[in-house]
This record gives structure tokens, C-alpha cells and sequence, in this order.
């Protein structure tokens, strides 16, 4: 399917795509998008149901459908990328000058979280009116709504 | 990369000069470079969101903050707004990339078409988005502020989301509420049959009895910095939408001004359509950090 190039001498093939094949391919991603978007949603809604119960969720529970949300995001942004965009169709090199930058998201992400996470523990050793004023559960003690109101006559 | 590429790309010279080595022309890989940047841009804000949320012991429930529909009322909807703005901008990618493929067949209808799609798809993201901010910052919510209640809205420099506030330290609050603002919050709840002036001359301690053996929430005062991250990030993610609605207006009339027809190629379909899949996938990245996590 090789072609002379009419953009430009710069391009010394370009590949065409087959309709028929492309529909499918659009359409198959659109599904696999919009499935991901759906079970990404219901997590959620999973992690709020959790709050919302009347003990509060088991910490790690909720950290592991977070995780599992931002693994499917990156499942997502594949997609995206690869087939929309059309990185994967381009030359590998290209590929790779590409997505080598990106790594240092990797970096970045772990440094940075991790830099506000050590500011929060080194809050709540250090600093008690940080620890008592913003830790969930520290100031109301008494759960009962007042039938009694003070203030009345 | 298809087998024809593979096999045709053999035996090329790709660093002899004359030809891209990346077999792209200029224009194109200029946009991937851009976006590249561009992506760094949205990681950093996304970043230091996340740092700033990391130092915090409490942050807002997302599916308390963003719970409202259009015409639905007090209805709790959690995610249910911002799972139609999400597909409404997947659909708009695939309408673009149908855009793309139509301007490789030359075929000058089909591009035109799908580009108007595309353009619907991405102004009804825009009223989406705008319906949200105006609901976030002029909706008002029964707040604990140094020891009384205010009605307050989502702004850069308040949050209405902290902790629920019970007990003893709620009846503090609303004895020390004006009966202003504890008729409002009795007449906006419905929470009495009394119009909004029979409940200003009636007793302060009914109406305190309204809202004390009532469900409402009423909350502290949440982290400052939610509303400044959340309307910095999707406010400059709305910026790219807008500016890619239009980058497309301009490909719709270049289009419809037979400019491609006489280039005798549709790649700036191709640049404008990158620019408008990098918006969906930077929306990918702000649906989950601010809505889901």
C-alpha cells in the first residue's frame, strides 16, 4: 500500500487505511472507551457508597479502587494515543521520541506525592493544632442530635 | 506499525538527508512536540494538586462536591453530570477521527460533516462545563463558619465541603445563626410549609429545632485549595476545548473554501484532529483525579 507522498518530499510513504477495516477499529476502541469509562464510574460510585455506610471504609480497600481507577485511566490514554492519535502507526523511533519524556512522569509523580505525604506526617507528629483541627473524626466527639436545643425560652 | 510499513521501510536510508526520519512532515511532528510540552503543562498543575491533596488529612468526597444535575433539583446524583460531559467528549474524539480518515479519501462532504459533529460535540462539552462552575460557585451551603452557619458557595478562597458537623458543636452553630439565614436554609430545604416570611418572624429556637431534627448536611469549612485547583484545572482544560472548537470552525471553512481540495492534501485535518484527541485524553486525566479518586 505504499503511495508516493503528495504532502510533502519530506514523507517517503504513507499508509492508507481500508474504510472497512478503519470502521471496525474506530469502533472497537469507541467500545473498549466507553466500557472502561463505565466500570471507572462505577468504581466511584462503589468508593462513595463505601463513605457513605454507616462504619468508615477499610483504608487500603478504598486506596486499592482508587489504584484500579488510575491504572484503567492509563488503559484509557492508550487507546487514546495509539489509535485516535495514531502514535502506533508511526515509525517506532518516532514511538519511542515520543514516550521516552513522558517517563519522567514517573519521577515526578512518585517525588511529588511523596514530598506532600512527608509534609502532612512530620504536620501531624509536630504540629497538634494541624493534627486536632484537620484530622477527620478528632472534634465531634458527641454523635446525638439535640432534640433540646439550648436557646429556647 | 502494519506489515506493508514494515517491509516498505526496509532498506531506506532514513538519516541520509532528504527525507524525515520519522517520515513526518514538518507541521505535524511540530504538533506532537507541542503537545508533548503541553502534556507536561497539565502534569505539573495535575501534580501539584495531587501533592497539596497528599498533605491534607481530609479532603471533600468528589461525589458530595459534584451531586447536582441540570433540572434535577436537590436530587443526589453523584458522577452522573460528569459521566455525560466525559462521553460527550469521547464521542467528539471519534466523530474527529471519522474527520481525519474522511480528509485521507479526499472526500470533502465527509470532512465537513463529521467536523460540524465535532464542533457540536465540543460546545456542549463548553455549556456543560460552564452549567458546573455556575452551579459550584453561586450554589449556597449551610457552612460552620467561626461558630456560625453561612450560606456559602465554592469559590478559590472558601470551600463548603469539610467535615459534617454534629452533636453539640451543631446546636452551638445554629444558636448563634442569624434568623436570616436559618429561615433560608428552613425554606430552601423545605424542611417547613411556611413561607419564607412567616419563617423570618417566627421563633429562633423552632427554627433551630427545623434544622437540628432534620437530615441536612451541614459542614465545616473544607481545604482552601480545592477551589482554586478545580477551577485552575478544568478552567485551562475548558481554555484547550475552546481553542479547539476554533482551530475546528477554521478547518470547517478552509474546508468548505476548497483551500484542501487545492493542496491536494487534508493533513491539516490531521494537526487539528491531534489537537483535539490531546483535549479528550487531558480530560481523561482531570475526569480522574478530580471526580473518581
Amino acid at each position: 500500500m505504499e503511495q508516493a507522498s503528495v504532502i510533502s518530499p519530506e514523507i517517503t510513504f504513507e499508509h492508507h487505511q481500508e474504510t472497512s477495516s478503519f470502521k471496525k477499529r474506530v469502533i472497537k476502541t469507541t467500545i473498549i472507551l466507553s466500557i472502561i469509562t463505565l466500570i471507572e464510574l462505577a468504581l466511584g460510585f462503589t468508593i462513595y457508597l463505601l463513605h457513605k455506610g454507616a462504619t468508615p471504609p477499610s483504608y487500603s480497600l478504598v486506596l486499592f479502587l482508587k489504584g484500579v481507577i488510575c491504572i484503567l485511566t492509563m488503559l484509557k490514554a492508550y487507546y487514546i494515543v495509539s489509535v485516535f492519535m495514531h502514535l502506533g502507526d508511526e515509525l517506532k523511533r518516532f514511538i519511542v521520541a515520543i514516550i521516552l519524556p513522558m517517563l519522567l512522569f514517573v519521577w515526578f509523580i512518585i517525588a511529588f506525592l511523596w514530598d506532600g505525604s512527608s509534609y502532612r506526617n512530620l504536620n501531624n507528629t509536630y504540629n497538634k493544632y494541624f493534627y486536632e483541627t484537620t484530622m477527620p473524626g478528632k472534634q465531634t466527639i458527641e454523635k446525638a442530635v439535640p432534640l433540646e436545643p439550648a436557646g429556647k425560652q | 506499525m502494519d506489515q506493508s510499513t514494515a517491509l516498505s521501510s526496509k532498506g531506506i536510508n532514513w538519516w541520509g538527508g532528504g527525507k524525515s526520519p520519522f517520515n513526518l512532515e514538518y507541521g505535524k511532528l511540530m504538533m506532537w512536540f507541542f503537545l508533548v510540552s503541553d502534556a507536561f503543562t497539565f502534569g505539573g498543575f495535575l501534580i501539584s494538586y495531587g501533592t497539596v491533596r497528599f498533605s491534607q488529612n481530609y479532603w471533600p468526597d468528589p461525589s458530595v462536591v459534584f451531586n447536582a444535575f441540570p433540572f434535577a433539583g436537590h436530587a443526589n446524583l453523584p458522577l452522573a453530570f460528569v459521566s455525560v460531559m466525559t462521553f460527550v467528549l469521547i464521542l467528539s474524539s471519534v466523530t474527529m477521527v471519522l474527520a481525519v480518515h474522511a480528509g485521507h479519501n479526499r472526500n470533502q462532504k465527509e470532512v465537513e460533516k463529521w467536523l460540524i459533529w465535532t464542533i457540536i460535540g465540543g460546545l456542549f462539552f463548553l455549556g456543560c462545563q460552564a452549567w458546573e462552575w455556575n452551579h459550584l460557585y453561586f450554589g449556597e451551603h449551610p457552612t460552620v463558619v467561626s461558630g456560625h452557619i453561612e450560606l456559602i458557595g465554592q469559590a478559590t478562597n472558601i470551600n463548603p465541603w469539610g467535615e459534617l458537623v454534629q452533636g453539640k458543636a451543631l446546636t452551638d452553630a445554629l444558636n448563634n445563626t442569624s434568623i436570616n439565614t436559618l429561615a433560608s436554609v428552613v425554606s430552601e430545604n423545605h424542611l417547613s410549609d411556611m413561607s419564607h416570611a412567616q419563617l423570618l418572624a417566627s421563633q429562633k429556637s423552632e427554627l433551630v429545632n427545623m434544622i437540628a431534627n432534620s437530615n441536612i448536611h451541614i459542614r465545616e469549612t473544607g481545604p482552601v485549595a480545592f477551589g482554586g485547583f478545580f477551577f485552575g484545572i478544568t478552567g485551562f482544560h475548558g481554555f484547550h476545548v475552546f481553542s479547539g472548537i476554533i482551530i475546528n470552525i477554521i478547518m470547517l471553512l478552509m474546508t468548505r473554501a476548497n483551500v484542501f481540495e487545492r493542496r491536494g492534501h487534508y493533513l491539516m485535518i490531521e494537526k487539528a484532529g491531534l489537537y483535539w484527541h490531546f483535549v479528550d485524553l487531558v480530560w481523561v486525566f482531570v475526569f480522574m483525579a478530580f471526580y473518581l479518586v
